[in-house]
């Protein structure tokens, strides 16, 4: 005897655990499978960009840091290169290399605390607490060398506002050796560990043609075998005196499946890819000035007469992230879009869901390491699709349809 | 009544984290919390993952409107007595956010608060402290 099961809707967020941060996905379901799915964002939408608007280009550094408490690099660094280029300033060498150096130091704050995400959607806390631990010690790397753990107000623009000392190099080498021991460490828990390769292979596919098609960027892209990678395809800061390579998981397992588990090896690979660049950076250290203008009233003259527009690339830990800046020749900037990575990576959830298990929406929707707060800044409405149906929505309908059918049936007499 | 409740709360808290549109530095700061280093457990505070279990409610964010009635609701949600934690200035003024169009916060304007937590973003052990001046303020109101 064959049973129809009627499809039903249901939404997840955009308060919930398994999200750490305000974001609601809308599901069509059938019994346990996924049908449809799509996500409703705006929810962390501060309107960063127009506050950016009011302020001048050093003040919107900090603001552009407070896009996103991860990566403390690559907002402000993005930013930053746009207006450099605008204005013309020439970055010295030594900025360029130091700024090379925190962000790769981001990118592997960020995969672990990712990783550990990860493992907890995955129910297997133990890893959590171990990934995290191994985290603290770049955060306190990151607090000796620029006086925070989070927020690191490194960048200027035209260089970078701290110097490293010797004993910071020394400290920065002695934590690098730490995670390359950790490495293999991570590498067994996460990625021989039977019971992640259970729940992780197979699950959540996205194949290269679909992350083309959607533009998926950065990790998520190049575990389904697309080699995107800005610090490769158009190389900035110092990444171009050293060798970049684009991590595929096949460097790893031999093949691509698009699946989570490939995300997390490009993930892990991408640790190990980190260690060796920051040594490499840490081996050609050029000596040198910091910033191109360090009196900040004769910088701020001078971005007050910039006119023009740019965009400022940069890779981070999530992918591609592009500022575009337009100045008018006034002390605050004229307009400002960013487009963080996860705005590009938000799409592939789509078929990445559908067909699978509700249990398994967590983990594939933290597979692409999403960042909210990043990319909130627009308000998306698309012709009614995305609206999102509260109870309240449902009550209110529910009446109104009441009070039609009361009205007709009156007429009627 | 008040007074009943805080000795049946045996002053082990449990904690529901709520991001209102934060940066998400404030967020993760107070996920780590639960961590290894940090081991807020070791003090008797537990991070759960429904508002429903929850005696303290820490919010971090500046409260976008969207975020709003979603704090509200999840305020009503916990039960009796309950007690909220800010954390990060932009939950308690607007902080960089300030002339922002799109909040409806600071956090207090919207629930009561009992303790705020400064910083941008807190530290840890700012919200571990914080969470001790609450305790603080308990053991006061029980006596
Ligand atoms: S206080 Fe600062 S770090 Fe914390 S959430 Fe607000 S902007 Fe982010």
């Amino acid at each position: 005897m064959s049973r129809s099961i009627t499809p039903y809707q249901t939404s997840i967020g955009p308060t919930h655990p398994a999200f750490k941060e305000p974001i609601q996905l809308v599901f069509d379901l059938c019994g346990e499978t996924i049908l449809k799915a799509n996500f409703a964002p705006g929810q962390a939408h501060r309107g960063v960009e127009w506050m950016g608007t009011r302020r001048n280009p050093v003040q919107v550094l900090y603001l552009a840091e407070r896009l996103c408490g991860i990566c403390g690099i690559t907002h402000s660094l993005a930013f930053a290169r746009a207006v450099e280029q605008i204005a013309g300033i020439q970055v010295p060498p030594r900025a360029h290399y130091i700024r090379s150096i925190a962000c790769e130091l981001e990118r592997i704050h960020s995969h672990l605390l990712w990783a550990g995400v990860a493992a907890h959607e995955l129910g297997f806390d133990s890893l959590f607490y171990l990934t995290w631990r191994a985290r603290e010690r770049v955060m306190d790397l990151m607090e000796a060398f620029t006086g925070n753990r989070v927020h690191y107000a490194l960048i200027q623009i035209g260089g970078v506002r701290r110097d490293l000392s010797e004993d910071m190099i020394l400290k920065i080498k002695e934590t690098l050796d730490y995670y390359a021991g950790v490495y293999d460490e991570l590498r067994t828990c996460l990625l021989e560990d039977s019971s992640v390769r259970l729940r992780c292979r197979d699950v959540g596919i996205l194949t290269a043609t679909e992350a083309l098609e959607l533009c998926a960027v950065g990790p998520t892209a190049r575990a389904s075998g697309v080699p995107s990678d800005i610090r490769r395809d158009h190389p900035y800061a110092a990444y171009a005196d050293v060798e970049v390579t684009s991590v595929l998981p096949n460097q790893y397992t031999g093949e691509i499946r698009g699946d989570v588990y490939d995300r997390i090896v490009v993930r892990v690979l991408e640790l190990q890819q980190s260690v060796k660049l920051i040594r490499g950076f840490l081996d050609q250290l050029p000596e040198g000035d910091l910033l191109a203008i360090p009196k900040i009233m004769v910088l701020l003259a001078k971005l007050k007469k910039a006119e023009g527009e740019a965009v400022g690339l940069h890779e981070a830990p999530r992918g591609e992230v592009a500022h575009y800046v337009r100045m008018g020749g006034a002390e605050t900037i004229a307009a400002w879009k960013v487009k963080a990575s996860s705005y590009s990576n938000y799409m592939s959830w789509v078929p990445m869901l559908v067909g699978e298990q509700v249990a398994d929406i967590p983990i594939i929707a933290a597979s692409i390491d999403p960042c909210i707060s990043c990319t909130d800044r627009v308000m998306l409405t698309g012709g009614g699709r995305n609206e999102v149906w509260t109870k309240e929505d449902l009550t209110r309908l529910s009446v109104a349809k009441t009070r039609r059918i009361q009205a007709k049936l009156k007429a009627e007499g | 009544m008040r007074l009943k409740a805080n000795k049946a709360l045996g002053r082990s808290l449990w904690v529901y984290l709520c991001n209102t549109g934060s940066c998400n530095g404030c967020d993760i700061e107070c996920v780590a919390l639960g961590t290894s280093r940090y081991d807020v457990e070791r003090l008797g505070v537990k991070i759960v993952g429904s508002p429903r279990h929850a005696d303290v409610l820490i919010v971090t964010g500046p409260v976008t409107r969207k975020m709003e009635p979603r704090l509200r609701m999840i305020y009503e949600q916990m039960p009796d007595p309950r007690f909220v934690i800010v954390a990060g200035v932009c939950g308690m003024s607007g902080g960089m956010f300030y002339d922002s169009y799109a909040l409806a916060g600071p956090i207090d304007q919207i629930i009561p608060v009992d303790v705020y937590v400064p910083g941008c973003p807190t530290r840890p052990e700012a919200v571990i402290h914080g969470l001790s001046l609450l305790l603080e303020k308990l053991e006061k109101m029980e006596s």
